[in-house]
């Protein structure tokens, strides 16, 4: 059975602390390449909303799987997807996880089981309930997280795979990152019923809002539907409230909300922040300790810069390379 | 030497998924209707029996999900075999096919593979009217990562399947709803077919009639009826659309020099217009007359015989055609 009990020691809290605080800066660094004209194409970021992916990815085993969408640095970063690799990826090196052909939106890394990186909204629903039902068929014992937005509950496909991971008793996380805009429109704008875990409990499964602002409050919500699902009790949903603190993507002048409201939440409501604050307060850190970790995710981003930076280019006589696979790659046991 | 089996299409597609089941444990059979029922085309019939609810699923009404479903299986370690009731049907899913599993391997670097077959009911010809008669065989065959099979004969019926789920990539297998209940011979010393290569059904000198599916009984009864006529027609069954075995085909119109394409699809865009494009590139100089094609009316499949019929390419119009290119009226 898994450890449904979150332990708030400080080497705990400075785990969460550093992995959100690797994701914001991540972030920042690929906001320069933007601008620098490194990284083209689409870009969405996480800022913001770095308890959700952290919180869960905590909850979750090297032998579970994750599904995410287009703004997917965060999960895989709180993955332990290689920061090398996925700055490489940005860069469309050779090096990178998808060996530059997926970019931004399209993240994959076999050996951590994170299934992408989807940018069809709603696309990787039904993904996750397959990969859920043949670990369940082959015994894996394995649970898949699968993150979307709270604009993929307007699709059918949504609907549909509620349905279906519920009925098949399919051991998914369904975890809904409800940043109150589907780009630019409000959730009230878009659904009747705005608090979307009411949703995912018409379908009968286990569904509870959380504060996504607060990575402790997620990993424990993450922990306790981690462990009734690893005892067969069928999916759970999670609706985590948060907040996107940057644009849609590169390409949005954020019309449709206010200067202040953006403000308010990034004041009051930052997760990396809250957590700072209340380890401080708890006398959980120190000056020296936040410093250092500091520090460290500085070297391990000029390290990957330098790697991405460093790679090559997949030679275009390569380009038609996996169009059609000759085999099927092995999971690696875990 | 054992006798030719004698042997439905239908019944080659169930004997083929039996010994799919039999041969590989992560191999199982979801789709909408397919165990307590049987199969909308009752392909499956008889199958929940004797493998049991684990390995012949039903599935609700949801054919985006299911799809979904099958090709995130498939990546994770089993070998479904999804059926969709008719490719009407699967445009639901066009976003799950396209997107995800014909885009995955490649958009992952190669790091996940698709090993996922999806039949599906093709074609008009039974008065099902506008919205479970079309050929989308052709559309399909436009995506690059998917693999698109065409049976046209019961041995193609019986064993295109294995080839298919040996294959790491996604593969679409389009069934006939006129050929379920055609009869057909099985060699007996056939036990496996290659899903790469067009196949001549017929040897001819005069014309070439390419073609696939359920227009391949048309073309052969064609070019019987041209026979009677002295021209020598040659039928090639194309059997994958996707990739398509130009080869093949243009070995065979440069010896015979003339070209009918036979196509239910619809004709602009079409798999027939790709074959017409190839050939007058590949075998221009070898051409003594325009490439023809016969091709489906640009309607919605009407309800009634009578325009049904009008509407889908037909013998008639076959040999007509193929008559005009060897002896053009003077």
């Amino acid at each position: 059975m898994s450890d449904v009990k979150v332990h708030l020691d400080r080497t705990h809290l400075h785990h969460l602390y550093r992995q959100m605080l690797r994701i914001r800066r991540f972030e920042a660094r690929c906001v320069e390449l933007y601008q620098a004209q490194k990284i083209r194409g689409f870009l969405h970021l996480y800022d913001g909303e770095e308890a959700i992916a952290v919180g869960v990815m905590s909850a979750l085993e090297p032998r579970d799987a994750v599904v995410a969408t287009y703004r997917e640095h965060g999960q895989a970063l709180a993955r332990g997807v290689s920061m090398n690799a996925l700055m490489a990826e940005m860069l469309g090196k050779r090096e990178g996880t998808s060996r530059g052909r997926g970019g931004s939106m399209h993240v994959f890394d076999a050996t951590t089981r994170f299934f992408g990186g989807n940018a069809i909204v709603g696309g990787g629903l039904p993904l996750a309930a397959g990969i859920a039902m043949a670990d369940k068929h082959l015994k894996r014992s394995a649970v898949t997280a699968c993150f979307f937005g709270e604009g993929a509950v307007g699709e059918g496909v949504f609907h549909e795979t509620m349905n279906l991971a519920e009925l098949w008793r399919l051991p998914v996380l369904f975890v809904c990152e409800n940043n109150l805009y589907s780009m630019g429109v409000p959730f009230a704008d878009a659904d009747v019923q705005t608090e979307v875990w009411r949703k995912a409990a018409c379908y009968r499964m286990p569904a509870e809002s959380v504060d996504g602002m607060d990575p402790v409050a997620m990993e424990a919500a993450a922990r306790r539907a981690v462990a009734g699902i690893r005892e067969g009790g069928g999916p759970a949903f999670l609706e985590c409230r948060t907040y996107r603190f940057r644009a849609h993507s590169m390409f949005d002048t954020q019309a449709y909300r206010k200067r202040d409201e953006i403000e308010e939440w990034k004041t009051k409501h930052d997760p990396i922040e809250r957590l700072r604050r209340w380890m401080q307060d708890n006398h959980r850190t120190s000056a020296e300790e936040l410093a250092r970790i500091d520090a460290e995710i500085s070297a391990e981003l000029d390290a990957a810069m330098a790697f991405a930076e460093g790679g090559t280019l997949e030679p275009v006589t390569e380009l038609e390379r996996f169009v059609t696979m000759d085999h099927v790659p092995q999971e690696a046991p875990r | 030497m054992n006798p030719p089996l004698r042997i439905t299409y239908r019944e080659a597609c169930k004997q083929a998924i039996r010994d799919a089941l039999n041969a590989d444990p992560r191999c199982f059979v979801m789709g909408e209707d397919v165990a307590k029922y049987g199969g909308c085309y009752a392909v499956t019939k008889g199958l929940l029996e004797e493998f049991g609810p684990e390995r012949i699923v039903d599935t609700p009404l949801a054919e985006a999900a299911i799809t979904g479903i099958a090709i995130g299986a498939a990546m994770a370690g089993l070998r479904p075999i999804l059926e969709i009731m008719t490719c009407n049907f699967s445009l639901l899913a066009l976003d799950q096919i396209v997107n995800n599993a014909a885009s995955i391997p490649h958009m992952s670097g190669g790091q996940f593979a698709v090993p996922l077959v999806i039949r599906m009911a093709t074609g008009g010809g039974r008065q099902l009217a506008a919205q479970h008669s079309h050929s989308f065989e052709g559309w399909y065959a436009h995506v690059p990562g998917l693999k698109v099979l065409v049976p046209g004969t019961v041995e193609d019926a019986r064993f295109m399947l294995a080839a298919a789920l040996q294959d790491p990539n996604p593969v679409l297998i389009f069934e006939h709803i006129v050929l379920y209940n055609a009869e057909g011979e099985l060699d007996s010393s056939v036990t496996a077919v290659d899903i790469a290569h067009a196949k001549r059904r017929r040897a001819g000198g005069d014309i070439t009639l390419v073609t696939y599916g359920n227009s391949l009984p048309k073309c052969l009864a064609s070019a019987e009826a041209l026979a009677q006529e002295g021209i020598d027609a040659e039928v090639i069954d194309l059997r994958v659309l996707r990739p398509l075995d130009e080869a093949t085909i243009a070995e065979s119109v440069r010896r015979t020099h003339r070209c009918v394409v036979v196509d239910e699809g619809w004709r602009s865009g079409s798999i027939s217009a790709e074959i017409a494009a190839r050939l007058a590139d590949a075998a221009f100089f070898a051409l003594d007359a325009p490439i023809r094609r016969v091709c489906s009316r640009e309607v919605p499949m009407p309800y009634p015989l009578h325009l049904e019929e009008a509407a889908l390419p037909q013998v008639s119009e076959i040999v007509r055609e193929a008559r005009a290119l060897v002896r053009p009226a003077p």
